[in-house]
């Protein structure tokens, strides 16, 4: 049960007094530590530590979206100067959550990427989310050089994340996990980039519901007693929302520009597109209250900061804020309205904050063209053959730029790499770079990663044809004419930028614009996801097991039975039986030894 | 004979031309019922453009052919059809070659006087070899292997000249032959035992355990049949420097990973096999090909080419990826026994099913896969159907050949104690 009216003043008494407390088992826990292994920590009269050195900040941004959908993007970073691989074993967790942590320094873990998606994000609509993903459940992992079998690592790990995080991650095995050569780069520090310890999979078929919502708020510092956070409680209630996204990212990144020393960080991001035009609104006017039934009424205590940033280019805001914020984010430089959580005086008097957004005039505004697209589908008829085509889109007006594109098809549909065609503007436009790894039955699926120069302003297509396999009768699902999902196709570019990039990720940037390091500030790294497919295969007769056994081995006992006749008998001529005295006769006169009759 | 042979081949090259050029060559190798995994012409085409890729064609799971068959096709790819038409050729002419000669002298003396209808008369047998021929070339399952590119032409014409040598009485090659028949798919293992036992009678050395010269041959072209074999396997693995296509040829062969739909009766019955009996009846049904050689070699070891002929059939009905080139095979021997014409006793019955279920194939093929109004298995009862056809006809031939035999020690005629007609029965 949910607390609702929390109380600011009280809870602030509780918070110092709660700190101090903490404080207190810090210190004890260090004397303890000190027992155990004294040659490594500080005598006990040492005054105690310096004040923690992790720090949690919290954002959300929201994006009203052309098509009238808003765009809710919760942001929490927990960044820890701790070391989990080298060195002492950690044991006193304070904001980073204990589980994540042993995870990473039992299966030495570099990088960790999750994500768990509902809905499939419209590009063309909406334009760019800040981290694409695909539908399902996504997991990518680089693991340290110092693991020897990273297999075998790489299976525990799916097992026990899949424990943490309520979803069926355990599905993931050999036959869905690939080494992909290019595409999946360290997002954070390192420079070992030896693919035999990256792991990626795609669950296409994973459902993400409100179970997965709550091991992530588990997850959060606040957990679930601050406002940010009962606004999830609201989102079970939503069901009208067009796309819902959790993800997690772990990863060792620098501390400041100079990186001289590193940091663990952690970001768990949930997305949220909301349809209101359905929810019989019909207006054009939005308020937290109206989405989320609750409104914000305080920040997380141990949090550093809390934000809210609101686009409002277009909108009027109401109560409106004096502060702003410029970011430049997948190439496109917008105004932020931001609301400071740690102020008090952001929630007025009535010590809630409810922001209310109304379109200003009718002008819709033009919305940015995303400069990458990509899409996916199957063509052909038939459960025998089928053809994947796709689809990928450049519409930047002068400039041409290579794409990496990596599919990962199942063992079932076999790929045939002779029939691999691409196509620009009519013409071959043959790839520069193409690792292909065919799939082997029931042991690995196919993978092929090529990199792409998609012209200007064009549409290049990409088509390969595949063969549908009959799998045994216990391979299929139990709902076999569903059809099979075939995860999505990955598209990673670094795509030119009309903006100059901000290639400082300092502390205070907004976290939203700082997901995926910037190098240079010409141009910006983009992910796509496209659509995933659902393929039908041919099906056998599941009631008929026995009987298929039963005819098939009546026909080979047929000729058994017909060759076995013909070679043990011999022709002889047929005497007509005699009757029934005669043969008792016979009989007899055989015992007696006599001629028969 | 040289006149009506041209002709024949005239006529055969012309109707291969027409079909390679019309629109029913891209269709013809999709069919299942024509190609299967292991020698489809798009896989193997796929090998080739894998290796150009720098991945090995065993890597994956889609190249099924011997590592000679690469290397052979990488320097013709570009004269794939006129390959495969010149394949069909070599055989037809190999099968006319080697019917010329016939037992006919060896059996004249010995059979009484009123089996003389049964002998051939070398009218007939004048004939024999041209008709042979026709019924490979002109066979429509022939032409449409032939058109489908499917490397069962190049495995029969293999085994056309082993059956050339081993007839002609050169053991050094027909060894060298069926070594390299049995290196392209294992099952033309069974055919070691007639070709010996026809070497044999040829040498004329009998068949007897204790003669040392019969064991003396039979270890001479047992050397000689697996000294090529391991040349032909150590040859293929310095090709690609791997041991890779033990696995991806004979393994899968023999353990049927594939469950790929084809004319056979191993798709359906593993595809509905329990799990945990799938290693037994895969066994079951391997040894099912190979058991019938040694009961078979007992009886017919008087009859090697009858037996050649037996053993073929047997292995185009139980391997494991039959296709209608393995059947198109052993149906050409065929007119070789038109003599035993009067003692088949189902032909027309076998004859009707062969032609319905070549019919109803591609019919429920489609209904099952583009229509989605049948299922499975529709298709699969037209396959056991097809199936038993072809059991009853070998043994009807098999029956037509003992009986025949019997009639040439016991005479044509038979009476019965009392005079009165007799009937003859197996018992």
């Amino acid at each position: 049960m949910q607390n609702l009216d929390s109380r600011p003043a009280p809870y602030a008494k509780d918070q110092t007094q709660e700190a101090a407390e903490e404080e207190r088992q810090w210190e004890a826990t260090e004397v303890k530590e000190a027992d155990h292994v004294p040659d490594t920590m500080q005598t006990p009269d040492v005054p105690p530590p310096t004040p923690a050195k992790d720090q949690f900040q919290e954002e959300l941004v929201i994006r009203p979206l052309h098509s009238g959908d808003i765009y809710a993007s919760f942001q929490f970073r927990t960044m820890w100067d701790t070391d989990f691989l080298r060195g002492s074993k950690v044991s006193h967790y304070r904001l980073f959550p204990k589980s994540l942590g042993q995870v990473i320094s039992k299966f030495s873990v570099r990088e960790l990427h999750i994500s768990f998606t509902q809905g499939y994000w419209r590009t063309m609509q909406w334009g760019q989310p800040f981290l694409p993903s695909p539908p399902g459940a996504e997991l990518w992992v680089w693991f340290q050089d110092t693991v020897t079998d990273v297999d075998g690592a790489w299976k525990e790990l799916t097992n026990v994340l899949s424990g943490i995080f309520c979803a069926s991650l355990n599905f993931i095995d050999s036959t869905n996990t690939v080494q992909p050569s290019a595409s999946f780069k360290p997002l954070g520090l390192g420079n070992v980039t030896d693919q035999r310890f990256l792991r990626y999979a795609v669950l296409p078929r994973e459902i993400v519901c409100t179970e997965n919502l709550t091991p992530w708020k588990k997850l959060l510092p606040c957990g679930s007693k601050v406002p940010v956070c009962l606004m999830f409680d609201a989102l079970m209630k939503v069901a009208s929302s067009q796309s819902f996204r959790l993800s997690y990212n772990t990863s060792e990144i620098c501390h400041n520009s100079y990186c001289k020393s590193t940091v663990w960080e952690l970001r768990q991001t949930l997305n949220v597109v909301f349809d209101l035009h359905t929810s019989g609104q019909g207006k054009r006017e939005w308020s937290l209250f109206k989405m989320f039934s609750r409104t914000l009424t305080e920040a997380c205590p141990l949090a550093s900061s809390s934000k809210v940033y609101v686009d409002g280019e277009l909108f009027e805001l109401s109560p409106t804020t004096p502060l702003l914020s410029q970011a430049v984010v997948l190439g496109d430089r917008r105004t932020y309205s931001v609301y400071d959580l740690t102020n008090q005086a952001t929630f007025g008097q009535t010590r809630s904050l409810n922001m209310l957004l109304r379109w200003r005039a009718a002008e819709s505004g033009d919305m940015l063209r995303p400069l990458l697209h990509g899409e996916r589908y199957v063509a052909g008829y038939g459960l025998q053959t089928g053809e994947i085509h796709t689809l990928m889109y450049n519409n930047h007006p002068y400039r041409a730029f290579p794409v990496l594109l990596l599919d990962t098809v199942p063992w079932y549909l076999r790929l045939y790499i002779h029939t691999l065609t691409v196509t620009s503007k009519g013409r071959d436009n043959k790839p520069s770079y193409i690792h292909y790894q065919p799939s082997k039955d029931r042991l690995r699926p196919h993978l092929l990663e090529m990199l792409v120069q998609l012209p200007p302003n064009s549409v290049t297509e990409v088509t390969m044809q595949f063969e549908r396999a009959l799998l045994k009768w216990t391979e299929y699902t139990p709902d076999p004419n569903h059809g099979f999902y075939v995860g999505s196709s990955v598209i990673s570019a670094l795509v030119p930028s009309v903006v100059a990039m901000d290639t400082n990720s300092t502390r205070e940037c907004p976290l939203f614009s700082s997901f995926f390091p910037c190098k240079e500030e010409s141009s910006y790294f983009m992910r796509v996801y496209t659509e995933p497919l659902l393929v039908n295969l041919p099906t056998p007769d599941f009631s008929m097991p026995y009987n298929v056994i039963c005819l098939t081995c009546t026909v080979v006992a047929v000729g058994y039975g017909s060759l076995y006749n013909l070679l043990t008998r011999t022709f002889q001529v047929e005497e007509p039986s005699p009757g029934l005295a005669k043969r008792l006769a016979n009989i007899i006169r055989r015992l007696r030894g006599v001629p028969l009759l | 004979m040289a006149a009506p042979l041209t002709l024949l081949l005239i006529v055969a090259v012309t109707i291969r031309a027409v079909l390679f050029r019309s629109s029913l060559a891209e269709l013809i190798p999709e069919r299942v019922e024509v190609v299967s995994p292991l020698n489809a012409w798009k896989r193997v085409v796929e090998g080739l453009a894998l290796l150009d890729l720098g991945v090995s064609p065993y890597a994956g799971d889609v190249f099924h052919e011997t590592p000679l068959i690469i290397y052979f096709f990488h320097f013709v790819i570009d004269y794939a059809e006129i390959v495969f038409m010149v394949m069909t050729r070599l055989v037809g002419c190999v099968f006319l070659l080697q019917f010329r000669k016939q037992k006919y002298a060896l059996e004249a003396e010995r059979y009484p006087l009123d089996c003389l209808e049964l002998i051939r008369t070398p009218k007939e047998m004048y004939y024999i070899p041209l008709k042979v021929a026709m019924f490979y070339l002109l066979n429509p399952f022939t032409i449409l292997s032939c058109v489908a590119k499917s490397t069962c032409g190049l495995n029969n014409a293999v085994i056309a000249l082993f059956i050339l040598c081993t007839v002609k009485g050169s053991s050094l090659m027909s060894a060298i032959f069926l070594a390299l028949a049995t290196y392209q798919s294992i099952y033309p293992l069974t055919l070691f035992a007639p070709a010996l036992l026809y070497l044999l009678q040829r040498l004329y050395i009998p068949v007897n355990w204790q003669r040392s010269s019969f064991w003396l041959f039979t270890t001479q072209y047992t050397f000689m049949y697996l000294g090529s074999l391991c040349v032909m396997v150590c040859l293929s693995f310095f090709l690609l420097s791997s041991w890779d296509f033990l696995s991806s040829v004979y393994g899968f062969i023999l353990s049927v990973p594939d469950l790929t739909p084809n004319i056979g009766l191993f798709w359906y019955f593993f595809a509905e096999m329990f799990e945990h009996f799938r290693l037994f009846f895969i066994c079951v049904f391997q040894i099912n090909v190979f058991f019938y050689t040694i009961p078979l070699s007992i009886k017919l070891k008087e009859h090697p080419i009858f037996l050649i002929f037996m053993q073929i059939a047997i292995i185009s009905i139980f391997k494991s990826y039959p296709t209608v080139g393995d059947i198109a095979l052993y149906m050409a021997f065929l007119p070789a026994w038109n003599h035993l014409y009067r003692f088949l006793r189902n032909i027309f019955l076998v004859s009707v099913v062969l032609l319905a279920c070549s019919a109803l194939f591609p019919v429920l093929w489609h209904l099952w896969i583009y229509a989605g109004s049948a299922n499975s298995n529709f298709y699969y009862a037209i396959t056991l159907l097809f199936n038993v056809a072809q059991i009853l006809l070998v043994s009807d031939y098999f029956y037509a050949y003992l009986r025949r035999e019997h009639h040439l020690t016991h005479g044509l005629y038979l009476k019965r104690k009392d005079g009165s007609e007799a009937t003859l029965v197996l018992k």
